[in-house]
Order: C-alpha cells, then structure tokens, then sequence
C-alpha cells in the first residue's frame, strides 16, 4: 500500500522512539506521536512493531494492535492514511471565526480546490479542520505544516499558499 | 543560590521578542546578527541579550526592546540591527525611524520600572517574571526569587504546613471549577496507596485561552519548582507535566527547565541535600481538547483512547495508574511558589475575600487590543474592554461576552458591571470558567456562533457516553437548520430540553456544558433565534437563511 515506506524504516523508527520513551504503558503516545512525524502518518505496519516492544512489569505484553489502532485514531494530531506534501491546518474555534474566520476558510478552499479533510489529486496539499491552536491572540489563524500564519485576510491566502513548492 | 550571579556593569539590556510567530518571521537570525554586532563592536561586556518569551498578540513582530530606556523597535529585520547597536547601544540615541508604533499598552513586557503606574490595577503574580527573564536560563530565574519557595518549604516547613499555608492562602483552581487546592492536596495525602503522584495540567485547549502557554513559555521553571513543591507537600516522587501537542515551543523550554534544574540538584534525587527525591516526566499530547479533563488526561498518560472515567473514584483516591493523585492546572500551579515565599496574609491583599489573588485573562474578539492580562479577582468586563481591550473595534457597539472558551457562559451587555470573581458571577448565572474573554460586536450572530460552538462539540466528544455523543449532534443540526431557516419554533423547546438532559447525565465536564452556550443564547437572545425561525431573517445578515416560497407565505 504505502511503497515508500520500507519495513526496515518502520522497525528503526519505532526502535528509535521506544529507546528514547521506554517500554512501559505511558511511551504508547510519545511512541505513536514519533512515528507519526517521522512518515507524516502512522502506517499500519508500525503499530505490531510497537505492541511487541510495549511491556509492563506485572503484565508483560499487554497490547494489543486494535488498542494500538484505537489510540492512534482517537487523536486528532495522527493520521492513519499518508497526507499532501504540504497539511493546512485551519482553526474553527470560535475566537477565530468571530475575527472573520468565516471568510478565510471559504478562500482557502477555493484555492486549493479541496474540502476540509481532503488532500488534492497531486498530493501536494491537505487541508484539516482544527479545533483552537492557542493562538487566537492572532486569529484567524493557520499552520502550514509547522509555519504558524496568523491575522490572515481572505486576499492574502493566495499569496501565502503560494510559497510553498 | 541567588548570590551566584551578579548583574555585573550592565549598561543596557536588549531583549528580542521570540514567541512563534515573531520566530517565524526571523526573531531567531536577528537575534543572531545582534550577537554578531555586539560582538564587533565590542559591547559584550555592557550590553545583555536575551529573548523574552511573548509581547503580546502584535503585528509588529519581532520587536527588540531596549533598556533602561524602555525604547520598543518593531518589525524589526536584519538590515534594521546594524544601526540599532551603533546608534543606540554605541551611541545611546534612541532611532525614532525604526519605533515601533504604540497602539496601547504592552502588558506582555514586565519590565517593573516602566510597569509601574503606566498599566492600571494589573498586579502580576503568575506572569511575574514572564517577559523579563530569560525563559531558558536557571540564573535568571534564581536571580528573581526563584526556588527560594521550594529552600523554603524543604528546609523550614513540614508536609503539613505547606498544604496549611495553600489552604489559608484561599487559592482556588484556576483551570476553570475552582476547586479549593490545599483541600485537594489534603484529600491525597490521606488517601492510601503508594506511589502518589502529581500531575501539571498544561492540556490547555479551551478555544481562546492561551495563558498556560505563556506562562510555560515565559517562566517554565516556576511549574518545575511548584511541582517539586506540590509533591513535597503531598508525599510524591514523581509527576507529569501533560502539555498540549500543538505547543512545541512550551515543549522545549520544560523540557530545557527540566534538563537544568536536574544539573543543579533542584530536581531528582537528595533535592537541597535533603531526603527529598523529585522526577518529574514531561509528556505530549496528541490533540484531543477532552484530554483537559483530568480523568481523560490521566487514562492518555497511560496509553489510551483520552475517555474520561467514570467518577467517584476522584483522581485524589484513584488516579494515574490507579494510586492517589494530585492533578493541578498550569495557572493554580504558579500560583503556590509565591504564596509560600510571602505567605497566605500577603495573598490576602489580592482579590475579594471569597475569591483571593489574581487572574490571567485573556481578551478576544472585536476590541482595539487583543492579549493576556494578570488582574485581580473582581474587575469588571467595561474595565476590562475599555481600559486593556482599548475600547471596541470601530467603535461598535458591546453584543455579548463569551467567557470561559466553548463550554463558557455567554453574558450579555447587561452584566458587564457585574465583579467578575467566582462567587459573583455563580449568582449571576454565568461562569468565569479558564479566563478566555470572547468579545463580540453588533455584527456578531447568535445563531452562528451557537453552530460553531456546536460543530466544535460535536467533532471534540469523546463518544464514550450516549447523552453527549448524540446530543451534541442533534444540536448541531438543529442549530443549523435555525441558521438555514429550516426549523420551527417547536424545536427550541427540544434544543432546550436536549441541553438539559445533556447537563443532567452526560459523564463528564464536556457534555455537561456543551450546551451552556446554547442555553445562555436562548435566554438572553431568544427574539433574535426565533427572528431566523418565523420571519426566515438574520437580522445580523450572517446565516444562509433560506428564502420564504410564495406558498410558505400563505401558513
């Protein structure tokens, strides 16, 4: 499924992520959250990788890969398929809408021509509907991948968009 | 400790702005090249730079201030700092060209001298050092008072008497239910089981409330030293600081505190050469806004989905991995060192009786100047709007308040002479809730932001308990089809009683007040729903309500 993904890369990372984080019940999301920035997605091979390196004192190997898959999907900093080269995340909480969030989002689909939750045919972009960033001081706000662009007007979004290759 | 450093022949003090977006736009190279100008016109030894962790919510950024002169020079670009070390810190001229322009105050930057008279009533407890100190330096931070509350309660009190001196001291949670926190540490240190531990709230994700970010930003290691207090106090050796995965910034700078402090033996094993032995773990979330309840929090930490429990047991009796714990928000935390450094008595003088100390607000939305301020309890929204929001934006007129992020109160301009401390504005109805100040304008509808507010809670429930999951859901809809004009008047009375069931059985916090909003908007602003509903009109002109057809005229 995932070609540029190799096997050997999933073992070094996840083998990585656990000797940073350790073995025990509490690494399972600082190990996920590595394989996630290491591939831009968790694929589905990594998670046997982790539960056969997951151990408690009392319990051994207590994991199970549906609790791995479970984890993994309830959190929304993870995904489970690959996304665009370049993730737009736009916040819709509240403070931002009010600042003319409204605006900004209806001019960032039309630019990139995708929907919240899609990744455009050349997989250049994603755009991801994002609950409040913290940053609402500046709203409305985006992140392109880690850039943070706050006080966006809706005619700058072109502009913006277009730095990125 | 503090007599380690002394602040040799200073002459001037050069800080550079280094929050995210001042980052983003090159903060890290000026401040580089400023190193490199200093260095070649050997000013090292008399000029002092350091990053300040945040200025405010500006557009100017990155900003360089300049002391003793309290010169504030923004956006300032590489090409800019050549001239400012010749100028100003060679020759001392201040460069009227490169200012930056003031629109209000500057209630980010701490610097006490020209603090003092220029901002009124803010008193800073919490953000004390926030802006003034180097966020990445232990020296700074010992220099200003720091751990000398931890040498304190190691060396010259006992468990009980720094749990004692938190209890009379009034402190209250400050993560939104304002729980009393000496009460809290007393119920885990009877509590049987061991390991006890203790856990820093930083899981901040309440639409428009940032004040935890500055603080960790800003003073990282005042949680450090509070935690190691807190777990004196109640007989831990371990906690965790849970933070928010979208603040990598607050990430390292724990993560650096955390790093220093162990070297220094202010963390770890044999802390201040007594028995005392403090680990504290640093873990990051993964975005999820329910992990900000404390049993969500607690069952994330171990590795699972972020569901809250069921409850009682409470954390102080069944908490991480099942043993006693303590669980305190970023906010009430760095509030302990102060007290036990001055005591309960001096506290005292912060707030109104029933509410002591201060407050981190932070103001939103359609006023002059948006940002975080420290005041004490008991102000009020017009002193808040007029004095450090600078007024309305063009001048339009007050609508409502959202106060206290998504699951806040919506308070309507009637109340803005109400003191806002918890006691007072329980009786009003309303609740402060985690300091967010959401103010909207005359432009704002309350349809609208019913169906955010809504959309939010529905994509943010966990899922585990039927009321929320299928509440806020057929909220949502309903919320939507009164924007679109889709819905009859019967509906409000279901979207009431669906609040009410929703507040009465849902597990936890987030059902319990995902409608508040929703119930707050129909009792203060009823006309203007059922105003979309009968006449098919946003009198705001926001929503997409449909248009009547000839026939739906005739019924």
């Amino acid at each position: 499924m995932n070609q540029e993904v190799k096997e050997l890369d999933i073992i070094s990372v996840v083998e990585k992520a656990i000797e940073e984080h350790g073995t025990r019940r509490d690494a399972v999301i600082p190990v996920l959250s590595e394989v996630n920035r290491a591939f831009g997605f968790i694929p589905a091979e990594a998670l046997p990788e982790i539960r056969r390196r997951i151990h408690e004192p009392d319990e051994g190997v207590f994991l199970a890969d549906s609790h791995l898959y479970s984890v993994a999907s309830f959190y929304q900093m993870f995904s489970l398929h690959p996304l665009g080269r370049h993730v737009v995340r736009f916040c819709e909480s509240a403070p931002c809408h009010v600042q003319g969030g409204r605006q900004v989002i209806k001019a960032l689909q039309d630019e990139l021509g995708i929907k919240p939750g899609e990744t455009s045919a050349d997989k250049k972009w994603s755009l991801i509907m994002t609950s409040c960033l913290g940053i609402c001081g500046v709203g409305p706000v985006f992140i392109v991948d880690e850039d943070v662009i706050g006080n966006v007007t809706p005619d700058q979004v072109h502009e913006i968009l277009a730095r990125y290759q | 400790m503090a007599e380690t450093k002394s602040r040799k022949s200073i002459r001037m003090m050069v800080l550079v702005s280094s929050d995210p977006v001042s980052l983003e736009r090159g903060a890290g190279e000026v401040f580089r090249k400023f190193q490199e100008e200093i260095e070649a016109f050997d000013l090292s030894e008399e000029v002092s730079l350091t990053t300040i962790a945040d200025v405010g919510c500006r557009e100017d950024v990155p900003l360089v201030i300049v002391y003793p002169d309290a010169a504030v020079y923004g956006p300032v670009g590489m090409d800019d700092v050549h001239i400012l070390v010749e100028e100003h810190l060679k020759k001392g001229r201040v460069v009227p060209g490169l200012l930056a322009v003031m629109h209000g105050p500057l209630p980010e930057i701490a610097w006490l001298n020209s603090r003092k008279g220029s901002l009124p009533a803010q008193k800073r407890i919490v953000l004390e050092r926030a802006g003034l100190v180097n966020p990445e330096s232990l020296e700074d931070y010992v220099v200003y008072d720091g751990y000398k509350a931890l040498g304190k309660a190691l060396t010259q009190m006992t468990p009980a008497e720094v749990i004692a001196e938190v209890d009379k001291a009034g402190l209250q949670g400050r993560g939104g239910a304002g729980f009393p926190t000496g009460r809290k540490w007393s119920f885990v240190v009877s509590a049987p089981g061991e390991p006890k531990y203790v856990i820093c709230n930083a899981d901040e994700s309440e639409p428009g409330t940032f004040k935890d970010r500055l603080i960790l930003e800003g003073d990282p290691f005042s949680i450090v030293e509070a935690m190691t207090i807190a777990g004196y106090a109640v007989g831990a050796h371990e906690g965790y600081i849970y933070i928010r995965g979208e603040y990598p910034l607050a990430y390292k700078r724990l993560e650096n505190a955390i790093h220093m402090a162990e070297a220094q033996n202010l963390l770890g094993e044999h802390i201040f050469g007594t028995q005392f032995n403090f680990h504290i773990h640093l873990h990051a979330g993964a975005g999820a806004y329910i992990c900000g309840e404390e049993t969500a929090l607690i069952e994330s930490i171990e590795g699972k989905r972020g569901m809250p429990r069921a409850r009682p047991p409470y954390p102080p009796t069944f908490g991480l991995f099942g043993k006693p714990t303590v669980v305190n928000n970023v906010e009430t935390l760095a509030n302990v060192p102060p007290i036990i450094r001055n005591g309960a008595d001096w506290y005292h003088q912060f707030g109104s009786p029933k509410s002591v100390g201060t407050k981190v607000y932070t103001i939103l939305g359609n006023v002059n100047f948006t940002g975080l301020i420290e005041v004490p309890m008991g102000i009020t929204l017009r002193e808040v709007i007029d004095i450090y929001g600078k007024g309305m934006k063009n001048g339009a007129r007050l609508k409502l308040v959202q106060t206290g992020g998504s699951s806040g109160s919506i308070v309507p301009a009637s109340l803005q002479d109400t003191p806002m401390d918890f006691e007072s504005w329980r009786s009003a109805g309303a609740s402060l809730g985690s300091g967010a100040l959401l103010i909207c304008d005359e432009h704002t509808c309350v349809v609208d932001l019913a169906k955010v507010l809504m959309q939010f809670f529905r994509f943010e429930c966990c899922g585990k308990c039927t009321p929320c999951r299928v509440g806020t859901q057929r909220s949502y809809d309903i919320v939507s089809r009164i924007s679109e004009g889709k819905a009859s008047l019967d509906e409000l009375e279901v979207l009431q009683k669906l609040g009410e069931h929703m507040t009465e059985v849902s597990n936890c916090g987030l059902g319990q007040t995902a409608s508040t909003a929703v119930r707050d908007i129909l009792k203060h602003f009823r006309a203007e729903v059922e105003e979309h509903i009968t006449s098919h009109n946003c009198p705001v002109g926001v929503c997409p309500v449909a248009e009547l057809t000839p026939a739906q005229y005739l019924v």
